[in-house]
């Protein structure tokens, strides 16, 4: 398979890359590590005319703290993330799910700012980083804007990043020793989640209660398990609050689980990464 | 457009359509043949090659990506008397393969893994080799191979620096 024609732009700076997108439009794709995108144009279910490669552009690529904050750069491979000990101490949900997207030759490649930009609802690294909130910085033509975790995965492949913005960075709330867990279930190696669940102790309990708990593959997009987080505020215990998981939420159905085994794994691995998270 | 990059340790430079993958442009451009096209979706790693140290997938790289990089196919493997890299003799030792269509993928990603750990429990290679299917279901002797060539020394994590010796 072979994609469909296009120009290749080499950007040296983001600022090269964001006029790109404004010369070009909506004609125009960013190309990060290509894990997501390529496949696509091999299908020839997207066709982008112009290809803006922003992998050559120095300096994307980072794990720092910042204050209360993880900084992670947009061109951070999962590789990288999976092996770094700034996020393994501070973060240490992050390094743990990228070691889980796909398989080694992919996490070499894959970007973290490319999984966010996607908006894939079954991807590993949106997940993690749903239920640990925090932000999404990106830079378009009037400069830099902050969106939060939460607002960003609108739907189905469907992300607030403006076709003229790229993703520079990611930052999320240090979490330290707090408890955490990614549960992921696949039936086969090397795949997206059927259903996984984040849950992440806050020290603050900032993010709507003791745990940010979050979804793959149950609606359109990545979402929270909010009547879990809420039922957690309340003081629920962990069986009542996971039972609450699917509540909400929309799975789809295909040849790998129905929509009512989806909501059951749901509930099933909520309640284990909250048993996991609390035993930390 | 242009690209350049090093493969098996020669400087090459070749005009090419920017949407000319990697794996293409080593078989059908540069005339190494034996990096295989299997699912070319990502999945069965046949084209797994080295680019700059790490194992990835050339059917989901551009060689335009590739520009400036360090690439190692499996015809670089081989010493310049033809001698085999380690990772080759312990897959011929172990009957490592049996159609052989995942050996030079296999091979690489294998080099990966134990770059990576040079001494993998069986449940590790395993799951370091999550991104390479074998069709004839080998694996076993796979695994074997990868342990083996690991007890042969930190060479078997090693890729090749000079120019290959074949071609």
């Amino acid at each position: 398979m072979i994609p469909g024609p296009f120009e290749l732009v080499r950007a040296t700076s983001v600022d090269e890359a964001v006029a790109a997108l404004v010369e070009h439009g909506d004609d125009a794709k960013i190309l990060a590590g290509g894990h997501s995108l390529l496949p696509l144009m091999k299908l020839r279910l997207a066709m982008p005319g112009v290809l803006v490669d922003i992998g050559g552009i120095p300096g994307m690529s980072y794990v720092r703290v910042e204050g209360d904050e993880v900084a992670i750069g947009a061109g951070t491979r999962h590789h990288e993330l999976e092996k770094d000990a700034v996020a393994a101490a501070e973060v240490p949900i992050l390094p743990c799910t990228a070691g889980q997207v796909g398989d080694p030759q992919v996490r070499h490649r894959g970007t973290i700012g490319g999984t966010v930009a996607h908006g894939d609802p079954a991807s590993d690294l949106p997940t993690a980083l749903l239920a640990l909130g925090g932000d999404v910085v990106v830079q378009g033509p009037d400069g830099r804007r902050t969106v939060p975790l939460t607002e960003f995965f609108l739907g189905f492949f469907e992300t607030a990043l403006a076709e003229d913005e790229v993703i520079v960075e990611i930052r999320v709330p240090r979490t330290g020793s707090a408890g955490w867990a990614y549960e992921k279930f696949t039936r086969r190696a090397n795949d997206w989640p059927i259903v996984a669940v984040a849950a992440v102790g806050h020290r603050t309990g900032g993010v709507g209660g003791p745990y940010g708990v979050a979804l793959a593959n149950m609606a359109g997009s990545v979402v929270r398990a909010t009547a879990t987080e809420e039922a957690l505020a309340r003081g629920a215990s962990i069986a009542e609050a996971a039972a609450l998981a699917d509540e909400g939420t929309n799975p789809s159905a295909d040849m790998h689980a129905d929509q009512e085994y989806r909501r059951h794994l749901a509930r099933l691995l909520t309640r284990r990464a909250l048993e996991r998270a609390a035993a930390a | 457009m242009q690209v350049s990059m090093t493969v098996n340790g020669r400087q090459r430079s070749d005009d090419v359509e920017p949407r000319l993958l990697l794996a293409h442009y080593l078989r059908d451009v540069v005339g190494l043949k034996a990096t295989n096209i299997g699912c070319d979706t990502t999945s069965c790693g046949a084209c797994t090659v080295i680019v700059d140290g790490l194992s990835v997938k050339s059917c989901t790289l551009l060689a335009a990506q590739a520009e400036g990089a360090r690439v190692t196919t499996l015809e670089g493997l081989a010493g310049p008397d033809g001698e085999l890299h380690p990772m080759q003799r312990a897959f011929r030792e172990e009957h490592g393969l049996q159609c052989g269509f995942c050996t030079p993928g296999m091979v690489l990603a294998a080099i990966g893994v134990l770059a990576d750990n040079p001494d993998p429990s069986d449940r590790e290679v395993r799951e370091g080799l999550e991104g390479n299917l074998c069709r004839c279901t080998g694996y076993h002797n796979i695994v074997r191979a990868v342990q083996s060539a690991a007890r042969s020394g930190p060479a078997a994590g090693q890729v090749p620096q000079g120019p290959e010796a074949a071609r």
